[in-house]
């Protein structure tokens, strides 16, 4: 399915606008999960409309019983998306390393760009899906020394965020609220710490809004604070329209990425007047 | 010979490579990765890799997720 009316200026917007992630650079901002759709079908058009050219992916056992059961490969262009294996559901740096060389692997048998990186994810909470910081450190250290590129899954405390990226991970996501919870970003002025404290003298560093996505205003908001990027998965799959969702996502995207780019005004407590105040044919009543 | 194969207990041969397995499994080798004791076995060398009694395989896949 391909986009109306938005296609040519979302082109025309992105050439200028390169979204390095690493060594990977895409023209579109978001990434996109493929987890929770209703059909895998439905993911295929969600994705198209979305606009996303990085799909996030899990690790998990092979299921014999379904041997000729679908697989989500047969759905997804490995010629159009960069694959962004995660590692979720992992408790400890040691469980989350084997899952990402065990990802790096499928990838390099499928010659997808994405072998060279990983979502990481270490949790530390089954309740919240909270992340653990001290274990997140350790697997990017470790992860960091095997070559990969390390994206790291995180809150959005500006301490923790300086660490990740001293330790050698090429992006840091801190959630804007938990995973799944559709709150948004709950906490703007500690996204705004990170940005300063992870851009400061190093404007290009990627930061990126993982999890909390709850509906397209989300997102225009996350990317208006000045973040590089959004990554989502249930805002999507769970709307009432998936497709239509996606769209909108996309859109929502560009319009907050555009308007960080174009510097809005500052707010004031009183009302400047738009139209002259000169030759008003009104009298003023005091 | 019995190895624990993702979790359960499994019977295969003796002497099994991981690649005679995944062909026994009708598992496409370049959409799965092969963990054997918590090592990863590089697809590059299923063939002469054979498995031994009580070995702990994981044959893991791509599933979708965020």
């Amino acid at each position: 399915m391909a986009m109306d009316s938005p296609a040519g200026s979302l082109e025309t917007a992105n050439a200028e606008d390169s979204f390095w992630l690493g060594k990977h650079v895409f023209r579109n901002r978001l990434i996109v999960g493929t987890g929770k759709y209703e059909t895998f079908d439905l993911m295929r058009q969600a994705l198209d409309v979305s606009g996303t050219e990085c799909i996030t992916v899990a690790v998990r056992r092979e299921r014999l019983y379904d041997g000729d059961g679908k697989n989500i490969l047969d759905y997804v262009d490995l010629d159009r998306y960069t694959l962004l294996p995660n590692t979720a559901g992992c408790y400890n740096a040691k469980d989350a390393v084997r899952t990402a060389r065990l990802g790096r692997e499928i990838l390099r048998g499928l010659e997808n760009p994405g072998a060279d990186w990983v979502k990481l994810e270490v949790l530390g909470d089954s309740k919240t899906l909270l992340p653990d910081p001290i274990e997140t450190l350790a697997a990017t250290e470790q992860l960091t020394a095997e070559g990969f590129q390390v994206l790291c899954y995180t809150n959005d405390d500006p301490v923790t965020a300086q660490r990740l990226k001293r330790a050698g991970a090429t992006a840091v996501m801190p959630a804007g609220s938990p995973i799944g919870s559709g709150q948004g970003v709950l906490n703007p002025n500690n996204i705004r710490i990170c940005l300063e404290y992870l851009k400061g003298d190093d404007p290009d560093y990627p930061v990126i809004i993982d999890a909390g996505v709850g509906t397209a205003s989300d997102i225009t908001f996350a990317m208006e604070l000045g973040v590089d990027g959004v990554l989502l998965n249930t805002g999507i799959a769970h709307a009432r329209d998936p497709v239509k969702m996606a769209r909108a996502m996309n859109a929502a995207c560009e319009a907050g990425r555009l308007a960080y780019l174009a510097g809005r005004i500052p707010k004031r407590l009183y009302a400047t007047a738009s139209s002259p105040e000169e030759g008003v044919i009104s009298s003023r009543p005091w | 010979m019995n190895i624990l194969f993702n979790g359960e207990s499994r019977s295969v041969r003796a002497e099994i490579t991981i690649a005679e397995l995944l062909e026994e499994l009708t598992l496409d080798p370049r959409r799965v990765a092969v963990e054997v004791n918590l090592e990863l076995a590089p697809r590059d060398r299923h063939r002469e890799t054979t498995l031994n009694e009580g070995d702990q395989l994981e044959i893991v896949t791509l599933v979708g997720g965020g």
